[in-house]
């Protein structure tokens, strides 16, 4: 195992260090210490190496991420796992604003609350977390599954297209077009894998699920100002 | 963009620390202002019924003399510490008003930065770095202080321009983001008879709630009067005499990250900002809610 301190290598190197690394490397494991809440950690990697970065990061760690597994011991500041396309990032506390934003593949878990926009925009990824989401989550939300343990803040799924969403708590209030929908086996059996891989214990059976009323795909004039 | 910093003491033992601590939290928002910076220092003087005005001169020669001749016009003893283009005037509490108007006769081109029992803002044009050694700001002890970095988007980098500004005795603002509506507000204070000096949405919101409190509210239903009346983008840090709180407009898209323990109760823009505080791998550390007022009190 390699690790990095990021204090003595700088940002630049760490992600260079990173970024280079081969895709039939054997050793995988790297660890990054002194984070300090530092921006645009370990992004943009694209082999399946696994990172465990000790602490708390700023800005943006994570992005872009293809195959990698990114653990966050502490917590994540805004734009975590933005525009991730595969792999899996882990933040084991609390996520700041826009977490997964983007998002067109992978699995993004967040063990603690995440805040507002959570998933906005999300273009297939899957975001489980464990505990709120913040106000206007998966706004705009094109495709993949935003699974809620806690609570949703105001405006949830607002003006969502085919993403699903499924909330264990309560939503403060449903954005434009977002409604519940029927929870078939189908999805029980998606969220059963999803909690299973997030390693969220938590039953299926208490979730409700919520998508698009479809209501914005086309022109109505009586939405028109 | 902005950063702020902001730090709030419960324990009496760390402050002597409050100045040094302050100034390496507001350091490390250089990068998101690095156009002017500011801090205000809540630091009780040794003896009681005493108040200070904190003043700023173009050109410090200004403040030649100046302590013997406000004394004479006001006559009581008045005691005056010059730091670089700031000047920190010591007098009586009951002479506050009296000697502020005596400045403004004497020395009409001095600027008043703030005013009150314990309050020091000092600000200018700069790295926060720079304009934290130009004023000894590591060598202050205090209560409690709140800094700012600014990125300018709304007006001139000036030091007026510069955060904190004063909404009254003892009480200072910051702010990270810009105002929307703040030419029509200001046009509607000064209706009112409230005057702004600069083009700053900053100083309109100070005035925003200079004008509410002097009509009855408390600081806290005033920041509640304008999560309705401002409009735009913004994450407000204030400070009074003895306490610090913390609002946020309801989209809430400017960042702001706190931090709790025994000792203190910390704000940043930024985690950043909280990672050389003591304790702060044990500190309760969360966001603040959009559209919510926080406060603390000693």
């Amino acid at each position: 195992m390699q690790t990095f301190d990021l204090e003595s290598m700088g940002l630049r190197d760490l992600n260079a260090a990173l970024q280079g690394q081969g895709p039939d490397t054997n050793e995988t494991s790297r660890e990054v210490v002194n984070p300090r809440g530092s921006h645009a950690l370990a992004v943009g990697l694209d082999a399946p190496l696994d990172v465990t970065v000790h602490g708390s990061t700023g800005y943006y760690c994570a992005g872009m991420n293809s195959r990698a597994t990114i653990r966050i011991t502490g917590s994540a500041g805004p734009g975590v796992a933005e525009n991730m396309m595969s792999g899996t990032v882990i933040v084991e506390g609390d996520a700041s604003q826009y977490a997964g934003a983007t998002g067109h593949g992978g699995l993004l878990v967040i063990r603690g609350n995440a805040s507002s926009r959570c998933g906005i925009s999300m273009k297939g990824i899957d975001i489980v977390v464990g505990g709120d989401v913040g106000h206007m989550s998966a706004f705009m939300a094109q495709k993949g599954n935003l699974v809620i343990c806690g609570d949703a803040g105001d405006a949830l799924g607002d003006s969502i297209y085919e993403a699903r969403l499924f909330l264990r708590g309560r939503a403060k209030g449903l954005g434009a077009d977002c409604v519940e929908k029927e929870m078939r086996p189908e999805h029980l059996e998606l969220l059963a894998g999803l909690l299973d891989r997030a390693g969220m214990n938590a039953r299926p059976e208490d979730f409700r699920r919520y998508g698009s009323a479809r209501g914005l795909y086309h022109f109505d004039i009586d939405n028109a100002y | 963009m902005c950063g702020i910093v902001g730090l709030f003491l419960k324990d009496d033992g760390l402050r002597p620390e409050l100045g040094a601590m302050l100034t390496e939290m507001l350091v490390t928002m250089t990068d998101r202002g690095p156009d002017s910076a500011g801090l205000a220092v809540y630091t009780p003087g040794r003896e009681p019924g005493q108040a200070k005005l904190t003043v700023q001169a173009a050109d410090p020669s200004d403040f030649e003399g100046l302590d013997r001749e406000i004394s004479g016009v006001v006559g009581a003893d008045v005691a005056m510490t010059v730091k670089d283009s700031h000047a920190v005037i010591g007098l009586p509490r009951e002479m506050l008003d009296r000697g502020r108007t005596a400045l403004r006769d004497l020395r009409p081109d001095i600027r008043v930065m703030s005013a009150g029992e314990t309050i020091e803002i000092y600000k200018e044009v700069g790295l926060p770095g720079d304009v934290a050694k130009r004023f000894d700001i590591p060598g202050l002890q205090g209560t409690h202080g709140i800094g700012h970095s600014r990125m300018a988007t709304e007006s001139a980098v000036t030091t007026l321009g510069a955060h904190p500004f004063s909404t009254g005795a003892d009480q200072c603002l910051v702010h990270n983001g810009s105002l929307s509506n703040h030419n029509s507000l200001r046009r509607k204070l000064a209706r009112e008879g409230v005057a702004v000096e600069t083009e700053n949405d900053t100083e309109v919101a100070a005035a925003y709630l200079t004008r509410e409190m002097q009509q009855g509210s408390s600081l806290g239903r005033a920041l509640e009067s304008g999560l309705a009346d401002l409009d735009g983008f913004y994450t407000f840090v204030v400070g009074t005499r003895d306490g610090f709180g913390v609002v946020r407009d309801p989209i809430a898209c400017k960042p702001a990250v706190m931090a709790e323990t025994d000792q203190y109760v910390a704000f940043g823009s930024e985690y950043r900002a909280l990672v050389g505080l003591p304790g702060i791998d044990i500190a309760r550390v969360w966001e603040p809610e959009p559209a919510t007022v926080y406060f603390w009190k000693h």
